[in-house]
């Protein structure tokens, strides 16, 4: 039964995601001059409705949420997310070819999940076994799929074309949306908790955006662009000279 | 008078050492030095921008070359600007990112630097040393000096972090502002923005 209720669920998930991406893409149709960034004009108003809404709900949890929780809950927050995205990123380094790090990723996942106490202690990493920042947009970008145009999201920001596929698979397969238990109310609170963690260690760098940026939008848009770049090249990314 | 010899000296024997000092050395002893003053200065750990700004001004400013990081974030503008325009450019863009990220000195709490091991050979003249910013709880995060060789020692030119470079991020909005209003309103722009950060700096310590 439950089984059957966790098939349903997954498709009734698929479907709104898709279901949501078909609306957002009806919607930019005209090609603009960026060549990096044909869709701006949508993708200009979607931040502003994004930003808006970050600013009046969002933002405002996530400070009070840095500011109440002492740093090593908070740490043990991020440990146990992080933990909980482990697997995932061994499957990606798999597909990768990066058998090694698969190796690690595997090892970080039993260490942390039974000497971490479920994951909310990084014992690996004191252990001198590196966290990787894979997933699955970047896997796609090993095989050579291109990024494709940059789009503005509602809610998840700034995504590729690419990426935002790549989204879409580790939202899929993501293990904090598969738990399951009598209520929903466990596989939620985890879902919100970790958005706010999630928003609450950008924090800092939006005094950065705020204070260095000519144009937010622009200037989110190429560190976008850099940072997915880096992750791709796992941080050592060819020099681009000029 | 009498004074002022050893001085010139003084100043004379720690140009020559910091002249051939290795950049990586350099890097380290220079992060080393500003994070023990930030470590045992309440003030700005508690936010005190103007004096993290200070700080950078006297520790970490000497070691970067701005005409170089300023004609990188501006692009192949750069050089139909004229001599003046390019000496306002760099004078507005350093206060822009000083101003900018002397804020991130005032969040430093127990965060290790870790320099990872680089080889540098005696003809190299522009190398990329390699950090990382641990802290727990969270992912380490890359941070990259990007660094030169010149007379008067190793400067740095671009810094990048989290693969982001400070510099080249600029280059579409400085297009864009060149674009619109020619150097000379790309100048006024970042002008205004300091004036403005300025403004709001002076209200909150009120």
């Amino acid at each position: 039964m439950n089984r059957f209720f966790g098939a349903i669920e997954a498709k009734a998930r698929a479907r709104w995601l898709i279901g949501a991406l078909f609306v957002l893409c009806a919607g930019m149709v005209l090609a603009d001059e960026n060549p990096r960034d044909p869709y701006e004009d949508f993708n200009r108003s979607m931040y502003s409705v994004n930003d808006a809404l970050d600013r009046a709900a969002l933002k405002p949890v996530a400070k009070a949420y840095d500011s109440v929780l002492p740093l090593p809950v908070r740490a043990g927050v991020g440990n146990f997310f992080g933990n909980a995205g482990d697997l995932w990123i061994g499957i990606n380094d798999v597909m990768q070819g990066k058998f090694a790090d698969a190796g690690i990723d595997a090892t970080r996942l039993l260490v942390n999940s039974t000497l971490g106490i479920f994951g909310f202690f990084d014992v690996a990493s004191e252990m001198g076994l590196d966290k990787h920042d894979e997933d699955f947009g970047q896997t796609m970008a090993v095989w050579g799929v291109p990024s494709g145009p940059y789009l503005f999201w509602p809610f998840i920001g700034p995504r590729s074309v690419r990426d935002t596929a790549g989204w879409l698979a580790d939202t899929f397969v993501d293990p904090v949306w598969s738990v399951r238990t009598r209520t929903e109310l466990v596989r939620n609170s985890l879902v919100v908790t970790r958005f706010v963690d999630v928003r609450a260690g950008l924090l800092p760098a939006d005094r950065v955006v705020d204070e260095g940026a000519l144009d937010k939008y622009a200037y989110i848009r190429d560190a976008y662009m850099q940072r997915r770049r880096n992750q791709i090249f796992d941080g050592r990314p060819p020099r681009i000279d000029d | 008078m009498k004074n002022f010899f050893p001085f010139l000296f003084a100043a004379f024997i720690s140009a020559g050492a910091f002249a051939q000092e290795a950049p990586d050395v350099l890097i380290k002893k220079v992060t080393d030095e500003v994070l023990e003053i930030v470590r045992n200065d309440k003030d700005i750990q508690n936010g005190d921008t103007h004096k993290a700004i200070a700080l950078v001004d006297a520790q970490i400013l000497p070691h970067f070359n701005f005409p170089h990081m300023t004609a990188l974030a501006v692009g192949k503008d750069w050089r139909k600007a004229t001599t003046q325009q390019q000496q306002q450019l760099t004078a507005e863009f350093k206060t822009l990112l000083v101003r900018t990220y002397s804020n991130a000195l005032t969040g430093y709490r127990d965060q290790k630097v870790k320099f990872k091991p680089i080889k540098i050979g005696a003809a190299d003249t522009d190398v990329l040393i390699r950090s990382e910013i641990q802290q727990s709880g969270s992912k380490p995060v890359q941070l990259d000096y990007s660094m030169e060789k010149l007379d008067s020692g190793w400067k740095v030119y671009d810094v990048t972090v989290a693969g982001i470079s400070l510099v080249t991020n600029y280059r579409d909005q400085f297009g864009q502002e060149i674009r619109n209003g020619g150097i000379d309103g790309l100048i006024q722009t970042i002008a205004a923005k300091n004036k403005s950060l300025e403004s709001t700096l002076v209200k909150a310590s009120k």
